[in-house]
């Protein structure tokens, strides 16, 4: 397949992850959707790297990866902290930085 | 051959990241997501990306999901599904949702749009070069020697700050997520030890000197009914 054929799929996963991260409630799920919005770019960018034959793409996709499970490890630790104080789990209810 | 592999892959790709927005359980939402990263894998091997597959499937849908596992199985709770959201009503109105949903299908138009319709040429072709025999060197393309040569040399600098990066979000993952307030609730601090099978309450340890165990004590001085402090149950500590 051409290289614009993995572009249009890392496209779809891009913006399905976007709908998710805006139309969900759930936090846990936000999380997952920006994971999903994440491996479109990565897609993206092993794309190139391979159109391109050169391994930068790929450096950077591992970068991407490295900081996904940062966000992951954060954004669990939050929920799990609401969870322990008893706030609702839900990002409608949450709309103050107070805590 | 691998066209037939593409769109398997590509397919179970873009179901798999239906699955994750669409579905009501965010249990089922982890377990798309899982299918999503190992049908991605199978698209970075058609792409020649043997090292970043390996590195999908290992530590994206093997430790990454294991902790999202574990954290709803945690807190676990049920969320209502994209359909309802979208009629339903909450603190923020269903209009801003929709107006989301629709925003994302014009990014989905843009992007195409912006990827496809692009002057580069390349966009057409199959990729550079690649002989997959080439002797086998450190310069193969997409093998783990050449990631690795890359990472060490030319891009050392990024490599050190990821990785000091994932020692901070270690830190503050244990930071956010520990027990707040010293020891935690009453009940949790007078939990049951060994040693208290093995001697009676009330024989004037160092640990009852200090106040540790006397509250009991003095419940039975005083004629109540004699009552171990019990562990802590965890179904009642449960929100709502």
């Amino acid at each position: 397949m051409t290289i614009g054929w993995y572009l249009a799929v890392s496209a779809i996963v891009f913006s399905l992850g976007a709908v998710g991260v805006m139309t969900r409630r759930n936090p846990l799920v936000v999380l997952l959707c920006l994971e999903l919005m994440l491996n479109g770019a990565n897609l993206a960018l092993i794309a190139f790297s391979r159109m391109w034959g050169n391994g930068d793409g790929q450096i950077l996709a591992i970068v991407v990866m490295t900081v996904a499970a940062c966000e992951v490890c954060i954004g669990l630790g939050m929920i799990v902290a609401l969870y322990r104080r008893q706030l609702p789990i839900d990002v409608d209810e949450l709309r103050e930085l107070q805590g | 051959m691998s066209s037939v592999l593409f769109f398997i892959a590509g397919f179970g790709a873009i179901a798999g990241a239906v699955g994750v927005v669409v579905l009501r359980d965010p249990f089922y939402s982890v377990l798309a997501l899982v299918f999503h990263l190992i049908s991605l894998a199978v698209l970075f091997l058609l792409l020649r990306a043997e090292f970043v597959a390996a590195v999908q499937v290992v530590v994206y849908a093997g430790a990454v999901m294991v902790l999202y596992v574990f954290v709803v199985a945690y807190v676990g709770e049920e969320s209502e599904s994209l359909g309802e959201r979208l009629r339903g009503s909450g603190p923020v109105g269903s209009g801003l949702r929709r107006a989301g949903a629709i925003l994302g299908g014009a990014l989905l138009v843009e992007l195409l749009i912006a990827l496809l319709g692009t002057g580069l040429t390349a966009i057409d072709g199959y990729g550079a070069g690649y002989e997959p025999g080439l002797g086998g060197g450190p310069h193969q393309f997409g093998t783990p020697a050449y990631i690795g040569q890359l990472l060490l040399t030319r891009f050392l600098l990024a490599f050190e700050v990821a990785s000091f990066l994932l020692l901070i979000a270690a830190v503050g993952g244990v930071v956010l997520a520990r027990r707040r307030g010293g020891l935690g609730e009453e009940d949790e601090r007078d939990m049951l030890t060994p040693l208290d099978l093995l001697r009676p309450l009330g024989t004037g340890t160092t640990a009852e000197g200090v106040g540790g165990v006397l509250r009991p004590v003095q419940g039975r001085l005083e004629g109540a009914p004699r009552s171990r402090p019990s562990l802590p149950d965890a179904g009642s500590r449960r929100p709502r």
